[in-house]
This record gives C-alpha cells, structure tokens and sequence, in this order.
C-alpha cells in the first residue's frame, strides 16, 4: 500500500473525496420535524408550561363540579395550607437539582421550630431566637452536605440515617412536649408574624403566603442569575463534566444541603406563625409531600433540570386536589389517590421529555 | 518545526506515578515548543493517558518536575492548570448536556456585572458572555450557530466537539491539550475538527494533540512524541517518518535509530 510506505501526508482516498463534499458540517439549523416533536421540544425548554397547565385545568375543572372552590375564600385556603409545603419545596429543589434528595428537611424544620419556641417562650429576645433557630437548620443541613460530598455516601442513604437521628434529637430535646399557643401568645406574639396576613373580603392572605413568594423569587434569581446556580445545575446534569471544567464539586455540593437546611431553618418560622403552636411530631408528611410537590413540578430526579416555579405550582397543585375533592365531597382517601397519580404522571412526563431530547 | 534554540513552553522531567504495583509513568519526559502541533500516540496502557492527566492538573504525579514558560509549577488539580493557562478538551468533552453553550463556555468561570448587581447580589453578566461565546464561535468559523442559548444537549457530536475546542482556544492562553477529538467522531466532522485544531495553532496556540487515528496525527502534527512502558521513547518528524514507522515504534516491534532528538 503506497499510503502505508510512503512518507505521510498522504490523504486516503475517501477523504480526497470529502473536499467536494458539503461542508457545512457544524451548522446548527433548526430541524423540522412533527407537531408532536415540537410540543415536545417546547415543553423540555419550558418545562413550568406542564404545572402551570395543570393547575389551570384543575382549578376550572373543580370550579365546575364545586362552584363554591372559585370563591376567594377556599382559594385563599389552598394558598394558607400549601405555605410550608411550598417553602420546604424550594429547599427540596435544590438539593434535587444536584441529583440528590433530603428525606429530613421535615425533621430539620421541626427541630429549628423547636429551638426557636423554647428559646423565644424562656425569654430569650425574638430575633436571637430565630437566629438560633435558622442557625439549628443550617448546622443539620452542613452535616448532611458533608456526608454526601466528603464521605460520598449516596444522598438517599445519608438523610434516611439523619432523618431517623434528628427525628431522635427532636423527641428527646422537647421531651414529646408541645410549645402551647397561649404560651406564644404571651411571651413571643412575634414569632406568630407570618400566619397573620391582610384580609380581602372573605379571603386572608397570610404574610407567611407572601413570604413563599418572595423567597420563590430569590431561589429563581439565585439559580438562574448566578455562577452558584448554574454549578448547581451542571453539578446535578454530570458530575464529572463539572469538575473538569473547575468547578470545586464538594464545596457547592456542602453547601447545597446546608442552603436546605437554611431554609427549612427559616421556614420553621413560618410554621409556627401558620400552626400557633409547636408540636414535636407536628408535619410529619412534609418530607414526602415536598418531593411530591418537586416531582409534579416538572424538576427532574435525575438532577439538573428543574424550576422553582414548578416547585411552588406543583405544592399549589396538590393542594387545590384536596381541596377541591374535600369539597366536591370525595372521601379523604381518594384525595391520597389524586396526588399518587399525579406523581407517577409527572414522573413518566419527565421521562418521555428526557427521551426525546437524545 | 523544531528549532532546538527555542525553549519549550511546557515541559516535563521524569515524571513517575504508581498505582499500587501499576507503574503508569516511569520517569516520563515530555517538551512542547511554542507554536507547535505535537501529538501523542502510544499503546493502550503505555501510560499516555496518564501524562497528560499530569500536564492537566487531574493526576499528580509522585516525583518528577514540571516548567511552563520557564517556571516550575505544581498543579493539584484541574483548576490550577486551568489558571496557569492551560486548557484541556476531554474525551468525554465535560459539558453539562443541559446548560446552553455559552453557559458551558464560561462554567467555572463566569463573569459577573460590574457594579453592586455583581459584587453585591453576584449576577453573572449573561449579555457580555453570550456576545463573547459567539465573538469565539465565529472566529472558529462556526458562525452557523444560530442560538448561543441552545443546550448543548440538542448539539450533534461534531458540533460538540467545536464548542469543546472553541473553549478551550478561547481561554488556553498558553497550551490547549486534545484528548482524542476526533475518536467519536464521523469522517466528515473529523476533517471538519482537523481544520479546527490547525485553525487555533493559526492563532499561536500550541497544542498537544493525543491520538489513535495515525493518518490524523500525520496530517496535523509538526512533531510526534512517541510514548512507550510509561516513558518517551522518541520523538519523530512526520515528514521523514512513515505512519508504519510509529506504529512500529509505539509497539515495541522496531526500535528507533536515526532519530530526530534521543528519548
């Protein structure tokens, strides 16, 4: 063969040939394709289309079969009821969005509220005992950060362990002993700040509902307008890429979970302004309802893809199902129906957008 | 190309690294002058994977001295490689699937908007980073690029692979390292990355090019450093050697005589 001999330079015949050939190879075109393929492209690029979708049709469709869940009142209802989901949601988005889960943000907002009622009724001034009580949740997010990041435990496995140790830590620091209303109300009228809210007819609009917003909108800027946000993202898309391209992994993924911890911290605030009391075994769905709320929203589990808003829909979601099954007089059991399926639909949602983009 | 008057830009000297009983590097040597196109071939398991991983930051080597430019550096990881200049383009192309390509571009090293907006409440300047993404994109000559806010995910290989070395031309001040960018890759996008890498040594960026396509590595090297039982065994002039020469060397069955420059 003349190419193996010959001193090199030689190109091979087939690549002769590629000099008539087209060259425009690195051409980024919009491709053409289906209906289908095109919704399917728009919804992936706009994943919030899908929460914010659902929640139309629900709210309409209940509104037909229970006139009344159009009122002001029983939607201002949803929005009361869906408060704290919606604040431990935004937490449970984050740590979602690096691929991971925390099965003990509930246990974390019950412990700070703890903190933070018991310091607050003995009398240490308010804003130190909210302090304390955020510092409380962040110090157990820190931990969870450290074990998954440095100890490189999978994330499931280390918030089941600290969900059972500080379920443990909460019972044995309140004794199983409630913070009692009437004590609050004397000693610490403050910490009840975010269950009042400005009255519009027969609707209330807690501070705590305007406060969801507010955060809602800061986690948003956050993940999107920041080089923290967007390692977050990548962190969760491909590990790997992530520290090739300089990215210090452990250092975003720690603080990932200590962030959590903060919120949920921050959150056992508006719990307690939203309960009037505090109670050791008090939201003890939250875990699974935060992830719910996640899930229907359209962030992935696989990491890296995913929105707040859809978070805050999907917590909105689930709870115009219930509200509106209870009112449209459906069995408490079936409203536990409606929000399962609604989980594996946005699930299998997911999945089939994750499809047709490879 | 090689004008032994001129320092090399990046160098190693006896560079060891074990693995256990595994000896990776054992006493590697390695020289990159300014301006040049150097490949890398070698055996599967001679080690080359393993120096370039020490020239990029991910392994550290056990003993051995590094210079760039003169200066004896150290590189504990990726990211202090990546500061001193030197820009790595992986195999797996390490983009995150569903960030756009800019995004990519700039991850890790996003720049923020001056003012409080950036210092204060750490905004990344999104408009300065998109315009510079395309600015670089088109000085590749992959101006067909229509939307700089695309994922990457919706790109094809060879597209890929142009904003992996668009990158890495864009922010290598001193050394860009291919590592195989062309073994994914169909005829047509490999002639179309070829054109690239010459493209960027047009801009005076020196490059270290590692690969197993022979007739590529002829076609655009100045110089072909042939690695063998973790350590340079030659290094060879692809004007005066024949690919059956290399292979021949890179796998022990004839030993280098009238070399350029000894090992």
């Amino acid at each position: 063969m003349s190419g193996q001999e010959a001193p090199t330079k030689t190109i091979s015949d087939f690549e002769a040939r590629l000099a008539q050939a087209d060259k425009a190879v690195a051409q980024f075109e919009q491709d053409d394709l289906g209906l289908l393929h095109r919704i399917r492209g728009i919804l992936r690029r706009n994943p919030t289309l899908i929460p914010a979708t659902v929640l139309l049709i629900s709210v309409l469709g209940f509104g037909i079969v229970a006139p009344r869940f159009l009122g002001m009142g029983a939607l201002s209802t949803v929005l009361q009821q869906v408060t704290v989901t919606g604040f431990i949601a935004i937490a449970q988005t984050i740590v979602i969005l690096t691929a991971g889960i925390d099965l003990s943000v509930g246990e974390i907002l019950v412990l700070s509220s703890l903190v933070m009622g018991n310091l607050a009724v003995s009398g240490v001034p308010l804003p130190l005992a909210i302090l304390a009580g955020m510092a409380c949740g962040t110090a157990m997010g820190l931990f969870n950060g450290l074990l998954v990041a440095k100890i490189k435990l999978p994330p499931f496995i280390v918030t089941l362990g600290t969900y059972s140790i500080f379920r443990a830590l909460k019972l044995w620091y309140s004794g199983s002993e409630s913070i009692r209303n009437a004590d609050i109300e004397a000693q610490a009228p403050g910490l009840l700040f975010f269950g009042n809210g400005i009255k519009l007819g027969a609707a209330t609009i807690t501070y705590g509902g305007i406060m969801l917003l507010i955060l809602a909108a800061i986690a948003w800027y956050v993940l999107n307008r920041t080089a923290w946000g967007r390692h977050v993202h990548a962190l969760g898309d491909d590990p790997d890429a992530a520290m090739l391209s300089g990215i210090r992994t452990d250092r975003t993924l720690i603080s990932v979970y200590a962030v959590a911890g903060l919120i949920c911290g921050f959150t056992a605030w508006v719990a307690i302004g939203r309960v009037g009391s505090v109670s050791p075994i008090g939201f003890e769905n939250i875990n699974l309802g935060s992830i719910t709320a996640v899930v229907i929203g359209g962030t992935s589990l696989f990491g890296g893809r995913g929105s707040i808003v859809g978070s805050v829909l999907g917590a909105i979601i689930v709870g115009v199902f219930v509200t509106g099954l209870s009112l449209a007089g459906v069995d408490d059991y079936w409203q536990m129906f409606a929000a399962g399926s609604l989980v594996i639909i946005a699930v299998a949602l997911d999945q089939y957008l994750r499809r047709a983009s490879q | 190309m090689t004008e032994p008057t001129v320092a090399p830009i990046l160098s190693a000297r006896g560079l060891m690294k074990r693995y256990g009983t595994v000896v990776a590097m054992n006493g590697a040597d390695f020289d990159l002058y300014p301006g040049e196109i150097l490949g890398v071939i070698g055996d599967n398991g001679a080690g080359k994977s393993t120096l370039i991983k020490a020239l990029s930051g991910a392994v550290t080597p056990d003993h051995g001295t590094m210079t760039l430019d003169g200066a004896e550096v150290q590189f504990r990881s990726p990211e202090d490689a990546r500061r001193a200049g030197i820009e790595t383009v992986y195999q797996t192309l390490a983009m995150s699937p569903a960030l756009s390509i800019a995004e990519n571009m700039f991850l890790g090293r996003e720049w923020r908007k001056p003012g409080l907006l950036g210092s204060v409440l750490r905004m990344t300047d999104r408009a300065r980073m998109n315009a510079f993404a395309r600015e670089k994109l088109n000085d590749l000559g992959l101006m067909t690029i229509q939307d700089i806010g695309q994922a990457v995910e919706t790109l094809s290989g060879g597209q890929r692979q142009g904003v992996a070395v668009a990158r890495a031309a864009a922010f290598g001040s001193k050394v860009v390292i291919l590592d195989e960018p062309t073994a994914a890759l169909g005829v047509k996008e490999s002639r179309r990355v070829l054109d690239l890498i010459k493209d960027v040594r047009a801009r005076g960026i020196p490059i270290i090019l590692i690969s197993h396509n022979m007739p590529h590595v002829f076609e655009v090297c100045d110089r072909v450093h042939v690695h063998r039982l973790g350590r340079r065994l030659c290094v060879i002039d692809p004007k005066r050697h024949s690919m059956s020469d290399a292979v021949a060397y890179m796998t022990g069955a004839k030993l280098p005589d009238d070399l350029d420059e000894a090992a």
